[in-house]
């Protein structure tokens, strides 16, 4: 079964208020200089932020805040956040996978980011809705 | 800098309590735009057996990550903080965490490779209440991207 297609769009903005929420103050995260000095394309999203978001989709699916028991990813992809009003967008969709007997629901999940995957092996286990 | 791999299998003394604020829980949720009400109303909580206000699935990355320093910043271990980007991140829940939680990390060292110039470290947290009850078991790789 397909879940609803979710998608999320990201700013610079969103960056800075989820190091404030977080605590993560990697430059990489709000300095293209030091982004670009350590290799990448410019300041990134951080991956905690993108499994955050796909997260949210993920309890919106289950219908409930305290659904997740069991929930990770790899990251494949930066997400390349620019510096303009429009930011970018992250695309997220699921199948769930297996419904067990013991009321879990597990679920696989794809993020992309202009087309391109951002997680791979993303995987949650939900309590069954209902 | 390569990681040395005799730290694999090294744990680390457990970490003093986190408290956890149920405005960080609101900020944070706020900060994700998760509105579900059990993240920002204690009724609504309560209404899901919740004794306050539930936090997101990741938010424990706030208590993890903040232990992990005793690794990060161990000079023994030579990580470049400025070059370190997210590999792989995974939480296994015994029961979510609430606002008046106290969380203590106790950390392990899973796993330290190098490959293609580029660092990999995978850390496993065992996220308890200070009385040894489990909460959240994290397990997070990072990578420290190699000069070139």
């Amino acid at each position: 079964m397909e879940l609803p297609t979710k998608t999320f769009r990201v700013t610079r903005a969103d960056l800075v208020r989820y190091a404030g929420a977080s605590g993560d103050f990697n430059p990489i995260h709000w300095s293209d200089r030091i982004a670009t000095t350590v290799g990448l394309p410019g300041v990134i999203a951080h991956g905690m932020f993108t499994m955050a978001l796909v997260g949210r989709a993920v309890a919106e699916w289950a219908g409930a805040a305290d659904a997740v028991v069991d929930y990770g990813v790899r990251f494949t992809r930066p997400v390349v956040v620019p510096d303009d009003d429009e930011g970018t967008e992250i695309e997220v969709t699921a199948a769930v996978r297996e419904v067990t007997d013991i009321g879990l629901t597990r679920i696989d999940i794809t993020a992309t980011c202009r087309g391109e995957k951002v997680l791979s092996q993303a995987r949650a286990t939900i309590r069954t809705p209902g | 800098m390569s990681l040395d791999p005799s730290f694999v299998g090294r744990t680390y003394p457990p970490t003093a309590p986190y408290q956890v604020g149920r405005e960080k829980i609101r900020e944070f949720a706020t900060a994700i735009g998760a509105a579900e009400p059990a993240h920002h109303d204690p009724a609504a909580a309560r209404a899901l057996g919740h004794p306050d206000v539930v936090a997101p699935p990741t938010f424990p990355v706030l208590v993890t990550m903040a232990a992990s320093r005793q690794i990060i910043e161990d000079p023994d271990l030579g990580v470049d903080y400025s070059r370190v980007v997210h590999g792989d991140q995974r939480f296994a829940y015994t029961r979510p965490v609430v606002a008046g939680d106290e969380l203590v990390c106790a950390n392990t060292i899973e796993d330290v490779s190098t490959r293609g110039g580029h660092g990999f470290l995978t850390t496993r947290t065992e996220v308890t209440t200070p009385a040894g009850e489990p909460v959240v078991t994290v397990w997070s790789k990072i990578v420290v991207r190699g000069e070139s």
